[in-house]
């Protein structure tokens, strides 16, 4: 299964795994848009040709599935932390590309400060945010980005304002600190939303590249399980309830002066 | 040419570690700890490293992790207090054998449990070494990073106020490191291999599954450390009739009131444990044999006599002799610190057949 199929006689091959891809099965739900961000990230590495110099740093989430079918140098974080230990990393090894991967209940409710902080330092690093708006490895449950009405197995009746508070924009509240370069928001809900992913992300990695200061990617993705719909019912999910709080588009590129 | 020069033992033992070749600090200042963080700030540049200023001791440790992770040697500094909120990391840091070297700058002793039963989860342990002076400190602060290395394994320094505050000769003598072999783990970008992975949670081979060796290999070398790297200073015990065991900066007020117990005719002898973990059980089991009675001076309210007690198998009577004490700060050492209290308490705990 995992050898690539040769094309038929007289085709070309215009798609495959990306080279840095060890297999293609992975553990995730079907439906799932984690692996798309995945896809898009590693491909970027492989074009911009920094795979030897790559240092991804990862949260705790489902994606922490990913590294074992990564073939870069992984180090493993504690939930909400993969900021700071990008930061040791990336201070003794300027010329290293680091970047971090975390989940939304890792970033947006376990580690706020740290990426905050991390934000403000202008730490020379990106960082990416996989937004799907519930805690999905532990079964479906509210984080800091869930939706106003969302149902999770913890806002049984659905996300309440009195109760659980509004949810926190990532994006936008990066975006405001002095030391962030690039911060941007994107979805991987549907072919074209995905190519532009693809170009945010490598905005992001070329503002590291050229150590412009802190780069952020937030890239919404479907949870299917989770949001309790059928995987083919994720990509419209997504467009109704998690697009319409968190609006896609770059919100900050200091290389453009947006 | 080596010379003694007059420092306070934080100060000490931060030059100590640059000398040992540490290249990264996170801190977060905290009484009696706050002095290494200073130095480093003006020092770690000097030589090329970093220093970082962390937003709290979870970020401090995160960076240290980060930093030790891709293989350059780094250290962070703290109180009790603040060691207590890097707990997570030090148990994940341990599972995922990333070796770093943390000092606890104690208020009292009374973090002798968490520094060698940790508060963190799973099966791991720290190294844990108690020095009782600034030249001491700056010894085994230098151990400390090879003996990380060696066993990619973290080590603890386990200081006091009184060590940190002290200002003593300390000399900083030319090491001779035995040669390590090289950081193959370390995630330093995947040039010219295949990547691997750095973590607490299972296997650094790519596709591997196997967690329960990942896990095991944390472990497996823990009957090698304690075989291999217990540190004792011990005094009198041979003809003993009592003998006091006490770590750290306290430990030194006992050697000395051993010494008078002596002058007096008191036949009283010292295990001072330097590593804390690996305990050294066979020093205590063997003044367990020749003494009558053991006594434990420590600046809590008991928690290094339960090591004794599983050492001494109670062959004898064990009394403790020490208990919290603390002055009006709350930072410092209290009035049970003297060496006159130590006396009189060894006086009264002294196996009465025998005086």
């Amino acid at each position: 299964m995992n050898q690539p199929l040769a094309p038929p006689p007289g085709m070309n091959k215009v798609f495959d795994k990306p080279e840095l891809l060890l297999r293609t099965e992975h553990s995730l739900c079907p439906g799932c848009g984690e692996p798309i961000a995945l896809r898009l990230m590693l491909e970027l590495i492989q074009e911009l040709g920094v795979r030897d110099r790559t240092i991804c740093v990862a949260g705790i989430g489902c994606y922490t599935a990913f590294p074992m079918i990564m073939d870069v140098d992984v180090l493993q974080a504690l939930h909400g932390r993969a900021p700071s230990v990008a930061t040791g990393a990336k201070r003794v090894r300027p010329d290293a590309f680091v970047f971090t991967m975390q989940g939304d209940g890792d970033m947006v409710s376990e580690g706020l400060q740290e990426v905050i902080h991390s934000a403000a330092r202008g730490e020379r690093f990106t960082a990416v945010v996989l937004n799907n708006g519930v805690f999905g490895e532990t079964g479906g449950h509210a984080t800091a980005t869930t939706v106003l009405g969302q149902h999770t197995k913890t806002t049984p009746g659905g996300r309440n304002l009195e109760l659980h508070g509004n949810p926190i924009k990532i994006s936008e509240l990066i975006a405001q600190l002095d030391g962030t370069a690039y911060v941007a928001r994107a979805s991987v809900h549907t072919p074209s939303s995905i190519k532009l992913t693809r170009q945010y992300l490598h905005d992001a990695f070329q503002c590291q590249l050229a150590g412009r200061g802190f780069s952020f990617v937030e890239i919404l993705t479907m949870c299917p399980t989770d949001w309790f719909v059928p995987p083919e019912a994720g990509p419209g999910w997504l467009a109704e309830h998690l697009k319409t709080t968190y609006p896609v588009g770059v919100l900050k590129d200091q290389a453009t002066n947006a | 040419m080596s010379r003694r020069v007059l420092m306070e033992g934080s100060c000490a033992m931060a030059e100590g570690a640059l000398q040992a070749g540490c290249r990264f600090y996170a801190g977060y200042p905290i009484t009696p700890s706050t002095e290494i963080l200073e130095y480093m700030a003006v020092r770690m540049p000097q030589v090329g490293g970093v220093c970082m200023n962390a937003e709290s001791e979870i970020e401090a440790i995160g960076m240290v992790w980060g930093a030790a992770g891709c293989g350059v040697r780094s250290m962070i500094a703290s109180t009790g207090q603040g060691i207590s909120l890097m707990q997570e990391s030090f148990a994940e840091l341990a599972n995922a054998q990333i070796p770093i070297v943390a000092v606890n700058m104690g208020r009292g002793q009374g973090d002798y449990f968490q520094a060698t039963r940790g508060g963190g989860h799973g099966d791991y342990r720290f190294m844990v070494l108690a020095p009782s002076s600034a030249q001491e400190a700056v010894d085994l602060i230098q151990e400390a990073f090879y003996l990380a290395d060696k066993w990619r394994n973290p080590v603890l320094i386990m200081g006091d106020f009184l060590l940190a505050h002290t200002s003593e000769l300390v000399e900083f003598r030319p090491r001779a490191e035995p040669e390590l072999p090289p950081k193959t783990w370390a995630t330093t970008g995947a040039k010219g291999r295949r990547g691997l992975t750095l973590s607490p949670l299972g296997p650094s081979e790519k596709l591997s599954t196997d967690i329960a060796a990942a896990l095991g290999k944390v472990t497996e070398k823990h009957p090698a450390i304690k075989a291999a790297e217990v540190r004792v200073d011990s005094g009198w015990v041979d003809d003993a009739d009592l003998v006091v065991i006490a770590f750290g900066f306290p430990g030194r007020f006992v050697k000395y009131a051993v010494r008078l117990a002596r002058e007096h005719g008191l036949r009283v002898g010292y295990v001072r444990p330097i590593s804390l973990w690996p305990f050294p059980s066979a020093a205590i089991a063997d003044a367990a044999q020749r003494a009558k009675a053991l006594a434990v001076f420590e600046l809590n309210a008991g928690q290094m006599i339960e090591d004794v007690q599983l050492a001494a198998l109670g062959r004898v009577p064990l009394h403790a002799i020490g208990g919290i004490s603390q002055d009006h700060s709350g930072f410092g050492v209290g009035p049970a610190l003297t060496v006159e209290n130590i006396l009189a308490r060894i006086r009264d705990v002294y196996p009465r057949a025998a005086a």
